[in-house]
């Protein structure tokens, strides 16, 4: 098992190294300008533009340069400063990182919970009229755009714009720490909007799997042993249904702290999304870049996760 | 009172339908049989012939899959159709258990074998976690597992086919049934592991004196465990008789061909086995007439119109048979097949 863990550990650093490259040669080949100009400003003389190039080692050779981007990557978590507002993209990534936590992680348990409450009962009264008006109620969720959704939730629910004001709008966010409660409340529609899209597609695939798993041999025994069908499907059925999805929910919320795009704009979090949406406006690619790098890493780590989870969930992947 | 009379076991007019997108499947046409304490009944046909799911409604299992079923299921002349499913369910796996054709997708894999048997007992029994666990354990020798303290934290994977039914069995004999239902407990193993399995069982069935049905389309199996065999054929019991009258004396047409599809050790190779022509009919459309005449090669051309009842066979005890065909006849096309079988072996 342990030596399972570090395989893993150790080929999610190549892959982050992998990217790290990737992005470099990335950012060089694409037509983005003159770094050193960009950084300048647009008042800045010719002078102040090549000490620029000397200060971020533009006069280097390519691969010399290299080799102080991965080394300042690696060893110094430095990933280089923001032309637009000159602070660290480190710094910048840090503070916007809290609100995509709490976004992801808090519509992350409502979409598990409701996805799987509505993805068993689903599957248990199969093809009943219960059934059919969830998956076509989740249905509707899968296919409407999620900024959509987001915006006729704050057109209907947003204290400030809304026809009946009971959530706090867009831009409403504030941290944990400063203030809980508005915190929590501030979050309740982004929540529930991230979360709709997402359970109702958990509760599809909960539904299937549970429907699959209940077809099984060892559902037959576990009833046969005379056990209560609650018992047969929350104890044997979910616990081998539940697989897959934890798949893909350790996936979706790697995803998703890379940035919620989407969201964060809609309702105006200052999230990792956010802050990737506007560096992309201002063309401001250290900051695309060290976004793109902490994307790459949440979804590493989170595959590292899914892949260590599935071990210790399957018996039989332990010892292969 | 009635305890000598009333036998352990009495299937009466049993009929399960499963209605389908393409018609009403007659999985099991009208099955009677009984079975007394301790004894053995070997219940013998192809697959599709009804064999399983007549086992399975026994301990209510085709409930959830829709079926409609009619008749009785007299346990110590209760009826197990007529109880609700919380009812049923104290009887499932507590005075009726069952075991399965595949051990390995029939265990849970996910779970430890100590944990799936303890389970079993927790769900009759009111006793602690640790108590259960321990009389795992002690099951788990009971039925021949080495090692069985450790064995009963391992995961069915860990085991072999032969262990794995091994530890099905513990499973189902840990509340100690009346009546133990072996639906193909063979047939996915090893050969020399069958032998095993078929001696444990017996074993089990001595020391423990529970009544076992044994579902099989292997003869073979039947014939070292079974008093009694029924054979039966598109849903429906086609003969039934004790187990050396079905070996010695067989009645039916379809019967002879279980019989004469058995290689034996003593037949040389060249000798061919004969297979049984054409295949099992349609339950949701049987042929018309007695179920087997398309496949009769002694078929009259009436026998496509007569239902054949299970009549009693003159001069024996407890052998009945569904055939259309004379005893006189009968008797003659079985010992010119028996010849002939024993010509080409000689």
């Amino acid at each position: 098992m342990t030596r399972y863990i570090v395989r893993r550990l150790l080929w999610g650093v190549v892959l982050l190294v992998a990217v790290s490259a990737l992005t470099f040669v990335l950012f060089r080949i694409l037509p983005t300008g003159d770094p050193a100009r960009l950084r300048a400003g647009h008042n800045a003389g010719p002078r102040v533009i090549a000490a620029l190039r000397v200060d971020l080692g533009l006069n280097r050779s390519l691969l010399e340069q290299f080799w102080l981007y991965m080394k300042g990557i690696f060893l110094h978590l430095n990933l280089g400063y923001s032309y637009y507002s000159d602070a660290s993209v480190k710094s910048l990534i840090a503070d916007r990182l809290p609100a995509t936590l709490s976004l992801t992680l808090g519509a992350a348990a409502i979409w598990l919970v409701s996805g799987l409450a509505v993805g068993i009962v689903s599957a248990v009264r199969r093809g009943s009229k219960l059934d059919r008006s969830l998956m076509g109620t989740a249905l509707v969720f899968i296919s409407a755009p999620e900024y959509w959704l987001g915006l006729i939730a704050l057109y209907l629910l947003a204290a400030d714009i809304g026809r009946l004001k009971v959530f706090p709008g867009a831009g409403s966010y504030v941290g944990l720490t400063s203030d809980p409660w508005r915190w929590f409340t501030s979050l309740i529609l982004p929540w529930l909007v991230l979360a709709a899209t997402n359970a109702a597609i958990y509760a599809r695939l909960i539904r299937g799997s549970l429907i699959e798993t209940m077809g099984e041999d060892y559902i037959r025994t576990a009833r046969a042993k005379g056990l209560s069908e609650r018992r047969v499907v929350l104890r044997h059925g979910l616990r081998s249904a539940i697989n897959p999805v934890m798949t893909i929910l350790g996936l979706d919320i790697g995803v998703f702290l890379g940035g919620a795009v989407l969201i964060e704009t809609v309702f105006d979090i200052p999230g990792i999304g956010r802050l990737n949406y506007e560096a992309i406006n201002h063309a401001d690619f250290p900051i695309v870049q060290g976004t793109v790098l902490i994307a790459a890493l949440f979804i590493i780590v989170a595959n590292i996760v899914v892949d260590v989870a599935y071990a210790y969930l399957d018996p039989r992947v332990r010892f292969r | 009172m009635s305890a000598a009379a009333e036998p352990l076991l009495r299937v009466e007019d049993l009929r399960v339908q499963f209605p389908t997108e393409d018609g009403v499947v007659h999985a099991v046409d009208g099955v009677s049989y009984q079975l007394a304490a301790g004894a053995t009944l070997g219940i013998v046909g192809e697959s599709g012939s009804g064999k399983s799911v007549a086992s399975l409604t026994t301990i209510g299992l085709t409930r959830t899959q829709g079926a409609r079923i009619s008749g009785r299921i007299l346990l110590q002349g209760q009826d197990l159709l007529a109880l609700s499913e919380r009812r049923l369910r104290q009887v499932r796996g507590n005075e009726v258990a069952m075991i399965f054709q595949d051990p390995l997708s029939s265990l849970h894999p996910f779970f430890k074998v100590g944990a799936q048997i303890a389970e079993a007992i927790r769900a009759h029994r009111d006793c602690s976690r640790a108590q259960a666990r321990r009389r795992a354990v002690e099951l788990l020798e009971l039925v021949g597992i080495p090692e069985a303290q450790r064995r009963a934290g391992a995961y069915p994977h860990e085991f072999s086919g032969g262990m794995r039914q091994r530890a099905m069995i513990a499973m189902a004999l840990a509340n100690e049934p009346k009546l133990l239902i072996a639906d193909e407990p063979t047939t996915a193993l090893d050969v020399t592991v069958q032998a095993q399995i078929l001696a444990l069982l017996r074993r089990l069935q001595g020391e423990l004196g529970m009544a076992i049905v044994i579902i099989t389309h292997d003869l073979g199996v039947v014939a070292e465990m079974a008093q009694e065999i029924a054979v039966m054929y598109a849903g429906r019991i086609v003969e039934m008789a004790p187990a050396e009258a079905i070996f010695a004396r067989p009645e039916h047409p379809y019967t002879w061909g279980l019989l004469r599809s058995i290689p034996t050790l003593q037949a040389p190779r060249e000798q061919a086995l004969v297979p049984i022509g054409g295949t099992p009919p349609s339950l949701i459309s049987p042929p018309s007439g007695c179920h087997f005449h398309p496949r009769c090669a002694y078929a009259q051309p009436d026998h496509a119109r007569i239902d054949p009842g299970l009549e009693p066979v003159a001069g024996e005890r407890g052998h009945t048979v569904a055939c259309l065909l004379s005893g006189e006849e009968r008797r003659r096309i079985w010992s010119q097949l028996r010849g002939a079988q024993g010509e080409s072996s000689a």
